[in-house]
């Protein structure tokens, strides 16, 4: 019991962090909605879709794409804090305390995941604004998902953070590792006409089932790459097996 | 526990880093209530002992308990028993000292009820009681290693650890923060353990260990420590520090060491003969006198914890500069005093 606490107490205190940060928040909007009124204005006109209608409208379609792209940025980036806690040695107050290590990383996924989902969440409040009406039963399925989605991306962040001495390593897993998760995930566009290679790597990013699995929910009237059920059991099953592995690369690298 | 049982009981503790033995074998005990010093210049084995009685690092070999409990299988229990203020701070800067401390109590187990009363009264130990709204980023140096002290006395542990507590910091709050030690010794009886390079601060402890290259060359108080030194301590500027050192062990029988100093404690920067003598004040006068080589400066002072160090390893420890300035101030002031006096 008092090491589940230990997980509370962890992801108390990033939650205090972040909701202290009000420029951070917003800031952090800034990005998506660039995406979504900007380039999916302009990009939406060149836009042929397979299996939908010819008129359908390419920001409803990258919505829930860039609602996983914040995610995405979200979870990783707050997991990422871990790298910021060793440098100004907060994270030696949490190691030196008779809590189990492990319970730190779990703390840490729990605690990035939920700065992610409210971060996607705030974004759900731009829906209408791209034609997509929410309804409740709709942002009741769609939470869970965003969350299950950035635990995923929370353990990722960890894992990266295990191997990460400094900050500025970060630009690196930026471009190499977070944009072409992005870019292979369907977010942007139908990934039925992409080669081979490019499929086999989407069938192993999990924000590919997030991101199908937000655009089933949010957008009855396009077609989905997989059943709803299917996303999400791929969803479940790479979440577990993030945790686990960043649980254990953060315990053995103390 | 029995009071007349140590606290903290080490037996050949040893840690190996690839090739490099930075604590060899090392043995000693620590009294209940004592303030206990581990001395000795950077690389010397300190932190790494105090990280592995932390339970931050595992022995290559050897046995520690403290409190009761081994350092190797009863972590969660040693750690609960102690506080530690690293040599970096370790504070959430985004968060008030308050919140600070309140974070640390929970991951302490302290009792919800007690955690508000226990966090007043440590800030008032350290005097921040009025800052404890605010955010740790607008502190000063000084103010942030008192709130780590605070910090550490939160949960009541038996031991607190202090890694170097006052480097780099100004000889007022140095001084303060040496106050807050003697007083908690007092009211709360816990021990304390600490490293440091600073020769003045180490005076402050009941007991040193000394330590150079990973082995403890001398655990003592720190007068027994100076006694071991052959009385006053002689320090000679010459023009020609080898003609002057040949004169006196011709004529005096004394056997002088030529040094390069820096500009430290011992006088300005230059080649200096330095001597030990039973009674230097007395000697010094026939000295000058029987002397034909020309000396441009003397000066004779009791033996510091510097000298200890240095007769037992051959060397000085370096002080950092601030530290040394404050050093020669205080030698000043002494030879001032000591000059009036007479």
């Amino acid at each position: 019991m008092r090491r589940f606490r230990a997980v509370y107490i962890i992801w108390l205190r990033d939650l205090k962090r972040h909701f202290r940060d009000r420029a951070r928040i917003i800031g952090s909007l800034g990005s998506p909605i660039v995406f979504v009124f900007i380039l999916g204005q302009g990009l939406g006109a060149s836009f042929r879709f397979t299996g939908a209608e010819a008129d359908f409208d390419y920001k409803v379609f990258m919505f829930p794409g860039i609602l996983g792209m914040t995610v995405l940025f979200a979870g990783v980036f707050a997991a990422v804090s871990i790298v910021w806690d060793r440098e100004f040695g907060f994270l030696k107050e949490m190691l030196v305390a008779p809590v189990p290590s492990w319970s730190i990383a779990l703390g840490k996924v729990i605690s990035g995941a939920t700065i992610a989902t409210s971060q996607g969440a705030l974004m759900l409040l731009l829906a209408p604004l791209v034609g997509i009406r929410l309804t409740l039963p709709m942002v009741l399925a769609l939470l869970p998902t965003m969350f299950l989605v950035s635990i995923s991306m929370t353990g990722m962040g960890i894992l990266v953070a295990t191997r990460l001495k400094s900050m500025q390593g970060f630009q690196v897993v930026m471009n190499f590792i977070m944009m072409p998760m992005f870019f292979i995930s369907g977010a942007m566009f139908q990934l039925s006409s992409a080669p081979a290679w490019m499929d086999v790597l989407s069938r192993i990013n999990p924000l590919t089932y997030g991101v199908d699995a937000l655009r089933s929910i949010m957008v009855a009237d396009f077609p989905s790459r997989y059943p709803l059920g299917y996303d999400l059991a791929m969803l479940a099953i790479i979440s577990s097996a993030l945790i686990i592995i960043s649980i254990i690369a953060f315990s053995r690298q103390q | 526990m029995n009071p007349a049982e140590p606290i903290i009981s080490v037996e050949d503790l040893t840690r190996v880093f690839g090739s490099l033995i930075a604590v060899d074998r090392v043995s000693f005990d620590v009294a209940g209530r004592e303030v206990f010093g581990f001395l000795g210049p950077n690389g010397a084995g300190k932190t790494t002992t105090i990280n592995m009685l932390c339970t931050l690092l595992k022995p290559t070999s050897g046995h520690a308990t403290l409190n009761g409990y081994d350092i190797s299988s009863q972590q969660d229990q040693v750690r609960q028993s102690i506080g530690i203020v690293f040599q970096d701070p370790t504070l959430d800067e985004q968060l008030t000292a308050r919140e600070n401390l309140q974070f640390h109590a929970m991951l302490y187990n302290v009792p919800a009820s007690e955690r508000e009363i226990r966090s007043r009264r440590v800030l008032e130990i350290v005097g921040l009681a009025e800052r404890s709204r605010d955010k740790v980023e607008t502190f000063s140096g000084g103010m942030k290693r008192r709130l780590e002290i605070a910090r550490g006395l939160m949960h009541y542990p038996r031991v607190l650890f202090l890694d170097e507590p006052t480097l780099g910091l100004d000889p007022q709050t140095r001084t303060a923060i040496w106050e807050y030690v003697h007083e908690l010794r007092q009211q709360y009886g816990i021990t304390v353990f600490l490293t440091t390079h600073y020769m003045d601060e180490a005076e402050n402890c009941d007991r040193i260990a000394i330590i150079d290259h990973g082995n403890i060359v001398a655990l003592d108080k720190p007068d027994d420590l100076k006694h071991r030194v052959g009385g006053d301590i002689i320090t000679l500027r010459p023009v020609d520090a080898e003609a002057t050192r040949r004169e006196l062990k011709d004529r005096f029988g004394l056997n002088g060491a030529i040094l390069e100093a820096h500009a430290d404690n011992s006088g300005p920067a230059g080649t200096h003969l330095r001597l030990e003598a039973p009674s230097g004040r007395t000697l010094l006068p026939q000295l000058l006198k029987g002397l034909s080589t020309e000396i441009l400066s003397v000066t004779v002072r009791e033996p510091t914890l510097d000298d200890v160090f240095l007769s037992l390893t051959g060397r000085q420890i370096r002080e950092e500069a601030a530290a040394g300035k404050m050093a020669v101030m205080k030698d000043r002031i002494r030879i001032r005093r000591r000059a009036r006096s007479h």
